[in-house]
């Protein structure tokens, strides 16, 4: 084990440090922020056998290009479908990999999805806030932005090339087009029409989009007159409808109160996979009643915990690791299945 | 006073709804419910946000449900008040030149001269009501209705971090410079964060907040000292 440095040769706007969030802290005025995808960036650890919350870079549309210049150390970029260039080989998101010292990994936009993760397999040395290294853009508070010029520090850094690799991106991985919500919590706020319009229409993501949420264009929303109501909590998921009628879907560095109405609210898993549509995308929202909206969100924990267990311990990786043992140890040794260090995944609600 | 209405949020959350107006009364039956709540906590509860007229809850879809959590708040409105009276802050302010940009056009709009503007401001009394916006940002209302004006359409030039705002009924210290179209009428030096993570914030909602005079010199003195305590809070 030792101390691996990324030197940043350059970062698209909005790359920052991501652990899985600060919740709890709402009520001072404070979001959880962390990963835009929840999923991936638990696979992006999951993957490299490390702890599922644990600290890595979200990288945006922007691109991100690194250079390892000293230790070596296995890293891992899932999320969307990013281009990945490691030393001059062309890859995609979805891959662990091996920086040696002297490598460049490039990410850059690719066919689709707006955010990926570089996870390491070590610990990124980061600013900490409340308890978390998530960064909150607006405030600049926890890890932080990434900018060309830095050195991304990575303690205890190790080589586990035995994972090195593409990984088939599991279908949850994919972003979420319809979109489920419950109407409310401020309905009461709209014309009659309002609900009915948001849901028997699409909506089209605007080029206002950032890590609060997405400004989304389609047929006018009808507010009573109700612009002077006090501010009210909101959620990641929120639909907040402006004085001119236009929706936002929030995200993960929202406001935690705001002073216009909400239509309705999209359920947690749909507003994480939603983040990998791109300006211009389609969305369709859907109503669901609160039963329904409980169900499918146990129905997304399962299939998510389904998911990152295959990946944790993915097809030929136990071969692979059987190799190396024989060929270093010269003897059988059962290996360790890998698992998600956390354990029990499905006690978290985010994922 | 009629009894507040359950509404779920998505997957895992209710808002409870008490009234549409901002009144001492309605607040304090906020906070009770945050107390009693936060006392006994029904199984799979994790955030509670209380604001101006309403409480959000927010729970573990994994544990609970809407239901389950809404029985548990009507439960718990009934539930004796626990809820303390809050702290009592007073803060010190600058109204002088460069730190009050915006006192002169909130006194010409009330009618007032400067001199009595910050009198006004002086005589409030101040309720910490909600957190919103951005991590600090405490909404407090009192404003003495003499210089209660409605928010300019436009935000305004960028205004430092420490400046105390108003806008209607509301007053706020700003923990992060930024353009707004509320007044700008003075400016503190007191840090929205702590740098203590058992109380993060400075401010609690239920607190108490008053104003106290200070001058140019004073302020600016303050705030040479406290740059190094600024930069400390993001470290590890």
């Amino acid at each position: 084990m030792s101390t691996a440095v990324l030197h940043v040769r350059r970062a698209g706007p909005l790359v920052t440090i991501q652990d899985a969030g600060r919740p709890g802290l709402m009520r001072y005025g404070v979001p959880a922020s962390g990963p835009m995808d929840r999923f991936a960036h638990a696979a992006a650890n999951v993957v490299l056998g490390r702890p599922l919350t644990q600290t890595a870079i979200e990288v945006s549309l922007g691109g991100l290009s690194v250079e390892c210049t000293s230790a070596p150390v296995t890293v891992s970029v899932c999320g969307g479908d990013f281009a990945v260039d490691h030393a001059g080989e062309r890859r995609t998101s979805w891959a662990v990999l091996t920086l040696a010292p002297g490598d460049t990994l490039t990410i850059s936009a690719g066919r689709w999805g707006s955010w990926c993760y570089l996870a390491v397999a070590g610990d990124i040395v980061s600013r900490r806030w409340l308890g978390s290294t998530s960064t909150h853009v607006r405030s600049d508070l926890g890890g932080g932005l990434v900018r060309a010029g830095n050195e991304i520090v990575i303690e205890s850094a190790q080589v586990d090339d035995a994972r090195d690799g593409p990984i088939e991106p599991p279908v949850v991985a994919q972003p979420a087009r319809v979109l489920r919500v419950v109407l409310g919590p401020q309905l009461e706020c709209f014309g009659p029409d309002a609900a009915d319009v948001l849901l028997g229409n699409p909506y089209v993501l605007t080029a206002a989009y950032d890590r609060m949420g997405v400004r989304l264009a389609g047929p006018h929303l009808s507010i009573n007159d109700a612009l002077a109501i006090p501010s009210t909590p909101i959620v990641r998921g929120s639909v907040q409808v402006t004085g001119d009628g236009t929706p936002t879907l929030l995200f993960a560095d929202h406001q935690t109160t705001g002073g216009y109405p909400k239509i309705a609210t999209v359920i947690a898993d749909d507003a994480s996979r939603a983040t990998q549509l791109r300006s211009g995308d389609t969305v369709q929202f859907v109503g669901r009643d609160p039963a329904a909206a409980i169900h499918a969100a146990r129905a997304a924990a399962s299939s998510h915990a389904h998911h990152l267990a295959v990946l944790a311990d993915r097809p030929g990786l136990r071969t692979r690791r059987l190799l190396s043992t024989n060929l270093i140890g010269g003897a059988f040794h059962s290996p360790q299945p890998c698992r998600p260090a956390e354990g029990d995944i499905s006690e978290n609600p985010s994922l | 006073m009629t009894a507040p209405v359950v509404v779920p949020v998505a997957d895992h959350g209710v808002l409870v709804v008490f009234d549409d107006q901002i009144s001492d009364e309605t607040h304090a039956r906020i906070r009770a419910l945050d107390a009693a709540l936060a006392l006994t906590p029904p199984p799979g509860l994790t955030e509670i946000v209380p604001a101006m007229t309403t409480l959000l809850v927010v729970f573990d879809p994994l544990v609970t449900d809407h239901n389950a959590i809404s029985t548990a708040v009507r439960a718990n409105l009934a539930a004796p008040n626990t809820s303390s009276s809050g702290a009592l802050h007073v803060i010190d302010v600058c109204y002088d030149g460069l730190h009050a940009p915006d006192l002169g056009a909130l006194a010409e709009r009330a009618g007032l001269d400067p001199e009595a503007a910050i009198a006004a401001h002086l005589a409030g009394k101040y309720t910490v009501g909600m957190y919103g916006f951005a991590p600090g940002y405490a909404y407090m209302y009192g404003t003495p209705e003499s210089i209660q004006q409605p928010r300019n359409p436009t935000p305004g030039p960028l205004v430092p971090a420490g400046s105390v705002i108003i806008a209607g009924q509301q007053c706020l210290i700003i923990p992060i410079a930024m353009s707004t179209g509320w007044f700008a009428i003075g400016r503190s030096a007191a840090s929205m964060y702590t740098a203590d993570h058992d109380k993060p914030f400075l401010f609690d909602v239920g607190d108490t907040v008053t104003f106290r005079r200070v001058g140019a010199d004073e302020l600016d003195s303050r705030l040479a000292e406290q740059q190094p305590a600024e930069q400390q809070l993001t470290k590890r």
